[in-house]
Parts: structure tokens; C-alpha cells; sequence
């Protein structure tokens, strides 16, 4: 009776959809108020729809209610309580219907916080995100219902993939879905004033938390999935340029793009039309995120099983969705001007620049992705392109966007100079040449001089900010900074902290793969790993092995590692890393498989130099990110407008 | 500065960024392609010879040996689509999912005396999976034997 109920929901979602898509929109260009009153009430029912939906399905995974096809294929009895509500969206079905949750819930938000939106606005808003939302549930029930029927139920499920078992992807995919279809809301908006005709700064200045907030999601989604392949995928490796990790990196580098160009715009009135179509793009790029993940057309580590039907539904929706909107922007840009001037050396330019570079990259990472499956559409081969194709572009991209970062910051708008600015970043520029040349000779291993590019790169962006936020506690102190200014020094000091992460682990990472058997020693990274040998486990839902491993550094115990090898009752093995974090250098250890009689194993050892600060930039990016959000100008705006609008109608 | 000469110098930083990643992308997509090759292909020379190539199929049942001494890890193994068969030599941990009779792709070149060096060995995550592309291979190649033998039997 309960998954009925969802279903139920969830056709009802899908009429509530469409109703909110088409009424407001119509009625805000025909001027009938009636029509356009139905789209605030239409989104909250569709989310309160939608989460009986979710909670239904939720309750059929709890109850173990194997009569449910999804929930047979993807729980068990023995799959601990946890697991069981993130096996939820542990596959397809599940995690398509979080998204239409997720989208629907961003919406509701839009209905409570944007109360500033004319109510013409807020009704094309709400519609466009309601068209959205009926391709997104038609999609779900014509193609993907999770609460397709098992009859006669079977005694036992199949077990949620063993790999998704663990607390990081319980977390994983929330988040991420909470950035991809975040983006949505800067979409819906630009289309909104599109259509509406009036792309002003009051546009971008509605739209920049929303995509702040979105950003924020992807970017925690983003680290949390590569510290997930970290450690529970037992190779030591946190980024792969694998097609679904691109998937995500494409929508947070143009999303940061967006964010940066809607400051120009907001505070300045100029790149409308650039911050419309980045919005298209951004969110586009979301769309065929989803539909890469989903419809399996890429060989790719995450490689669900998929069906080609769900794959062309999402193409045409992805084909509607972007070339409508191109078709919209190409209408109605031109007549969209910014008529505001800037000099060539001035942070407009710098801030142009900066979406230049991230778009490219953008772009060049979405070839690299695409391309195996263009040649492979031209029956040219099939092929691969490699994590070196990645990094040979990104890297070099990457270079000038970190020497912009300083520029940038210190310069002021509309006008300046560069021997002013030149005399802001003089001391930044030789203490960040200082610095980075010296810590990669003090600090680590050996020198290297494509580690000390990295260490100048991150310096001169960590010295830089830190001459900002003088500049802008001159007088005042520090409180006198404004949550948004704080919000741009910490992601800019995130941005240093994640290449000072990335630069060390990549360049002096050691990495063996040892066979040993049990009392042997192994030396590396002046670390002694002594391997005392294994014994065997017996968990909730799989059997294994646990090995036992100490290390010591020049005779001083450091500490005892266990990784364990398992077999879940699916049969499909998995490795648990054993990991001692620490702030300068993980030491990492994963059994590899038996060797013989003797109790020898393969193992994989790894001491990983300040790996950690990888995904420690990533959350002071974040913290940026909520803290520019939590901005108290967006709030004071939001009461004058509201107050301007209510003293306008008396 | 006037009005031109800025939207020349906008123009021209433009051009010069598209260029470099033009250039980026071409020089980086060249080197770092590897193409798709079954042992059918690969026996019959089609595979380069001095170019890292994907090698795809099954795992011939009772080829895995552990080569390694002292504490290296090495194994071989015998790449098959039913047809023909290629060697293939790692130095490492093959991964969770390697199993003899599963499918397989190694990244790797092949080597003067016709093994197969792979520096990484892919198996799939979800252990009912198939790569696309071996399962292709393995297709072709049930096909072209069935050919073969109906070829054989004409009188």
C-alpha cells in the first residue's frame, strides 16, 4: 500500500509540474493575475508531494518491503539501518527521484526567501523550474519508476553495492545533487528575465546566493566524493579525470565562472549577457552530467548498469532544454547592452579573464570527455582519453587563473593602474618567490622546480588575499570586514591551500605495491612498515581478512594500521584502506590479494605528503562560499525592496 | 587609451588564450589517445607497435601466475576473445574485481617479445558488468569464427 502511495505522489508531482510550468508563465505574458497566483502554492504542494514520495520509498527500504523491485535489487535484511536510508538512492531510480526532490525543494526555498521578486518574476521563475521538473518527473515515471512492483516478493534482497556502504557516500550524493540541480535556480532566473525583458542588476543581485548556494553543495558533493575514492576504493588516488568526475568539475568550473561574472554584474551593470548565457551553460552542463552518469554511454569507473532508452529521453530533454534557451538568448540578447565602461587595466578585465580561462577549461575538459564518444558515433575506433590529456590541459590553465586571483583582488573596478597595482602586490611577489623556492628545499624530500611553481602559485594567492583584507580592515579592524569580503579571502585562501595540496601529493607521493609475508619489513619514506599478518572477519553482511600493519619511524612506534579485505555476500570483494591522517602526510595501506601458502600478501603502501589539504581547500572554499551567503546586504535588500513594494502599492 | 585600441587588445588577449589551449588540446589529445584492440586485432598486427593501446577481453581460466620474487609483485595472464589470446605481464595489485573468466581491459604496450606490459588493469566495479567494448570484441570475434567454420565446411 505504502509504495503505491508513492507512486501516487509521484503522478500528481508530475500534473503539479506541468500546471506550474505552463499557467504562470502564460499568465505573466497574457496578464492574467489568477494564473499567475497559482505558481507559489503549485511549488509547494509539488515538494510536499515529493517528499511523500521519498518518505514512502524511504519507508519500503526500512521495512525491507522486497515486494519493491528497487528495493529488492538494492537492500537486504543484514544491511545495517543506516545503510538502509542511503540505499534510497544507492542506484538509479532512487537517486533520480532525489533529484526531482532536491529540485523541488530549491524551488519551495525560492517561493520562501525570494519574497523581494515582483510577483511577475517570481511567477516565470517558479514556471520555468516547473517545466524543469516535469521533464525530470515524466523522465522518472515513464522510464525510471522506483516503485515498480516485485511479484511474488522475494525472501531476500540483493544486497546494496558493498562500494556504497560507507558514511562518505551516504553524504555523497546529496550533496552533489544539491549543487547540480542548484544551478537550476540561476537558470530559471536568467530565463525569467529573459523573458520577462528585464535583465538589470536587481536580476544578478537575486541570483548570486542562489548560485552561491549551489556552489557551495557541488563544491563540499566534489571533495567529499574524491576523499570517498580516497580511501574506500583502496588506490590511494583522489581525482581520476574519470567521465563521471568530469561530469561534476564542469558544472563547479563554470558555476565558479557564473558566480564571479553575476559580481560584475551586479555591482557593476556590465557582462549581462555573458552572466545570461553562462547561466544556460552552467546548468546545461548539470543536465548532461546527469545524462553521462545515467545513461552509461561512457566507459567509466562508476559504470552503472543503464538502459539506452533512459539515455535518449535525457538527451531530447537535454536538447530542449539548452536549445530553447539558446533560442530565447539569441532573441532577446541583442537587445540586452551594457552599457558601462571599463579600462583595460581594471578588475572587469581581470574578472573577464577569469571566466575566459575557466571556460576554456570548461570546455577542453568537456572535449576530452566527449571525444571517445564522438569518435566512437563516426565509427572511427574506439578509444580512450587518458588522465594525462587532463592534466596536460588543466594544469597549464590552472597557472594563469592563480596569478589573476592576485591581480585581481587588488585592483580596483572601473579604473587603475599598473603601477598602482604593482605597488599593492610588490612585497606579495617577492615573499611568495622567497617562500615558495625555500619550502620545497627545507620542507620536503628533495627539490623540485615544479613543486616550488606550485608553492610561489599558492604563496602569491595566499599573500595576496592577506594584503586585501588589510586594505579592507584598514581603520576598522578586522570585524570591520564584511561577511562578503571574508567570503572572497577564504575561498581565494582555499584555492592556495588546495594547490599547495595538489602540487606536494603529486609530485612526491611514494607509492609501492609489496608482496610481504607476515613479520616482514618494508622501508619507505624513512617510515618502517612492519606486516604482522592477517587475521579473518566476520562483519554484518561480509566475511574477510584484517591485516595487521606497525609502523615506526627511526625506531619510534608511529602507529598500527588494519586494513581489511571483504567479501559481502553479493560476492563482490572490496578493500578498506587503513589510513593514519595527518596535517603533513597520510601513511595509507590496503591488502591487494592472498600470495601463497604462507600467509604473504600483495599489500599497497603509500606515504602521501599533505594529501589532506586537498580537500582542506576545498572546505575553506565552501566556508567562503556560506559566508558570502550569509552576506547581510542580500537581506538588508531583500527588506527595502519588500518595504519600496508595499509603500509602492499603498 | 582610445575606445579601438582597447577592443584590439581585449581581441588580441582573447586570441592568444584560445591558441594556447587550442595548442594545449591538440598537442595533449595526440599523445595521450590509446585506441581499443581485441587479441584477434592484436595477432594480427593491428595493434601499434611503439603506442600505448587498450587491450580488452576475457580472462583465460587457468592462466593467472604470480611471477613475482622477493617482494615484487608480478603477474601474467592471457587475454582471450575465444579466438585468439595475448599475454599480458603486470608489475602490481591487480584489482578486487580480476577474476579469471571475467572481462578485462589492460592500458599498456606490447612488448619486443610479444607480451603485453600493462601499466594499469581495469576491472569494473559492479561485478555483473561488462565493458562495452570487450563485449563488442568478444561478439566480433564469435562471429567471424562462425564464419570461419562455415567457410571450413563448404565442399
Amino acid at each position: 500500500m505504502i509504495p503505491e502511495i508513492g507512486h501516487l505522489a509521484l503522478i500528481v508531482a508530475l500534473v503539479v509540474a506541468l500546471v506550474q510550468g505552463i499557467f504562470p508563465i502564460v499568465g505573466a505574458y497574457k496578464g492574467y493575475a489568477s494564473w499567475v497566483a497559482v505558481s507559489k502554492p503549485a511549488a509547494r504542494l509539488q515538494f510536499l508531494l515529493l517528499l511523500t514520495s521519498f518518505a514512502c520509498l524511504t519507508w519500503s527500504f526500512l521495512q525491507s518491503d522486497f515486494s519493491v523491485l528497487y528495493v529488492a535489487e538494492n537492500s537486504n535484511t543484514k544491511l545495517p539501518q543506516i545503510f538502509k536510508f542511503s540505499a534510497v538512492w544507492g542506484a538509479h531510480e532512487g537517486s533520480l527521484l532525489l533529484w526531482a526532490l532536491i529540485l523541488s525543494a530549491w524551488t519551495a526555498a525560492v517561493t520562501l526567501f525570494g519574497r523581494s521578486l515582483s510577483p511577475l518574476m517570481m511567477a516565470r521563475v517558479l514556471g520555468v523550474l516547473g517545466l524543469v521538473a516535469t521533464g525530470f518527473l515524466a523522465f522518472l515515471i515513464f522510464t525510471s519508476n522506483p516503485f515498480e512492483r516485485l511479484l511474488p516478493a522475494v525472501a531476500e534482497g540483493r544486497d546494496l553495492n558493498p562500494l556504497l556502504q560507507d558514511i562518505g557516500l551516504v553524504m555523497h550524493p546529496p550533496m552533489l545533487y544539491m549543487g547540480y540541480v542548484g544551478f537550476a535556480i540561476p537558470f530559471a532566473f536568467a530565463i525569467a528575465a529573459m523573458l520577462g525583458g528585464r535583465l538589470d542588476a536587481a536580476w544578478a543581485r537575486w541570483s548570486r546566493p542562489w548560485t552561491q548556494a549551489a556552489w557551495v553543495f557541488l563544491t563540499l558533493g566534489i571533495a567529499l566524493g574524491s576523499w570517498w575514492a580516497y580511501y574506500e576504493l583502496g588506490w590511494g588516488g583522489w581525482w581520476f579525470w574519470d567521465p563521471v568526475e568530469n561530469a561534476s568539475f564542469m558544472p563547479w568550473l563554470a558555476g565558479t565562472a557564473l558566480m564571479h561574472s553575476l559580481a560584475v554584474t551586479e555591482k557593476r551593470g556590465a557582462f549581462k549577457a555573458w552572466t545570461v548565457l553562462l547561466a544556460i551553460f552552467t546548468f546545461s552542463l548539470s543536465l548532461l552530467g546527469t545524462f553521462l552518469v545515467r545513461s552509461g554511454v561512457l566507459t567509466s569507473v562508476h559504470a552503472f548498469a543503464s538502459d539506452p532508452s533512459r539515455g535518449l529521453f535525457i538527451l531530447l530533454f537535454l536538447a530542449v532544454v539548452v536549445g530553447s534557451s539558446l533560442a530565447l538568448y539569441a532573441a532577446r540578447a541583442s537587445k540586452v547592452r551594457s552599457h558601462v565602461r571599463f579600462e583595460l587595466v581594471s578588475r572587469e578585465t581581470a574578472l573577464l579573464l577569469n571566466n575566459v580561462i575557466l571556460v576554456v577549461t570548461t570546455v577542453s575538459i568537456l572535449l576530452g570527455t566527449l571525444y571517445p564518444l564522438i569518435i566512437d558515433a563516426l565509427g572511427a575506433g574506439k578509444i580512450s582519453v587518458g588522465p594525462p590529456y587532463f592534466n596536460a590541459v588543466f594544469i597549464p590553465l590552472t597557472i594563469p587563473l592563480a596569478i589573476l586571483i592576485g591581480v585581481g583582488t587588488v585592483a580596483r573596478w572601473k579604473r587603475d593602474s599598473v603601477a598602482n597595482i604593482w605597488a599593492k602586490v610588490r612585497l606579495a611577489f617577492v615573499a611568495s618567490l622567497v617562500f615558495g623556492l625555500v619550502f620545497p628545499a627545507v620542507a620536503m624530500a628533495h627539490f623540485s622546480w615544479k613543486a616550488a611553481l606550485g608553492m610561489v602559485l599558492a604563496f602569491w594567492v595566499f599573500f595576496t588575499t592577506l594584503r586585501v583584507i588589510r586594505d579592507h580592515a584598514r581603520g576598522r579592524g578586522l570585524g570591520g570586514l564584511s561577511l562578503s569580503q571574508w567570503g572572497m579571502a577564504l575561498g581565494h585562501i582555499g584555492v592556495a591551500v588546495f594547490i599547495v595540496g595538489i602540487t606536494l601529493t603529486s609530485l612526491y607521493s611514494l607509492e609501492e605495491d609489496v608482496r610481504l609475508a607476515p613479520g616482514d619489513h618494508y622501508g619507505l619514506g624513512g617510515y618502517d612498515f612492519h606486516f604482522k599478518g592477517t587475521t579473518s572477519i566476520q562483519g554484518p553482511n561480509y566475511q574477510g581478512a584484517r591485516g595487521e600493519v606497525l609502523i615506526t619511524r627511526d625506531g619510534e612506534p608511529v602507529t598500527v594500521l588494519y586494513p581489511e579485505k571483504r567479501n559481502y555476500l553479493t560476492g563482490m570483494p572490496m578493500t578498506e584502506a587503513g589510513i593514519d591522517a595527518g596535517l603533513t602526510r597520510d601513511l595509507f595501506v590496503a591488502l591487494g590479494e592472498p600470495l601463497g601458502e604462507d600467509g604473504a600478501w600483495a599489500v599497497r603502501i603509500y606515504v602521501k605528503p599533505y594529501v589532506r589539504w586537498i580537500w582542506l581547500g576545498a572546505l575553506i572554499m565552501a566556508l567562503g562560499g556560506v559566508c558570502s551567503l550569509a552576506d547581510k546586504r542580500y537581506r538588508v535588500l531583500a527588506r527595502r525592496e519588500r518595504e519600496a513594494l508595499v509603500g509602492g502599492v499603498a | 587609451m582610445k575606445a579601438r585600441h582597447k577592443r584590439f587588445t581585449f581581441l588580441v588577449v582573447g586570441l592568444v588564450v584560445l591558441a594556447a589551449a587550442a595548442y594545449l588540446v591538440f598537442q595533449a589529445l595526440g599523445n595521450n589517445l590509446s585506441y581499443f584492440f581485441s587479441p584477434t586485432e592484436v595477432a594480427e598486427g593491428k595493434a601499434p607497435a611503439n603506442h600505448v593501446f587498450r587491450l580488452g577481453g576475457l580472462v583465460e581460466p587457468g592462466s593467472l601466475k604470480r611471477e613475482g620474487e622477493g617482494k615484487t609483485v608480478l603477474a601474467t595472464f592471457m587475454v582471450t576473445d575465444n579466438q585468439r589470446s595475448v599475454k599480458v605481464r603486470y608489475q602490481g595489485i591487480l584489482p578486487d574485481l580480476f577474476a579469471e573468466g571475467q572481462g578485462v581491459i589492460a592500458q599498456g604496450r606490447m612488448g619486443p617479445d610479444g607480451v603485453f606490459v600493462a601499466d594499469e588493469v581495469l576491472a569494473k566495479h559492479d561485478e555483473n558488468y561488462m565493458p562495452p567494448e570487450v563485449a563488442a570484441a568478444l561478439e566480433k570475434a564469435h562471429d567471424e569464427g562462425v564464419a570461419e567454420m562455415a567457410g571450413g565446411n563448404k565442399p
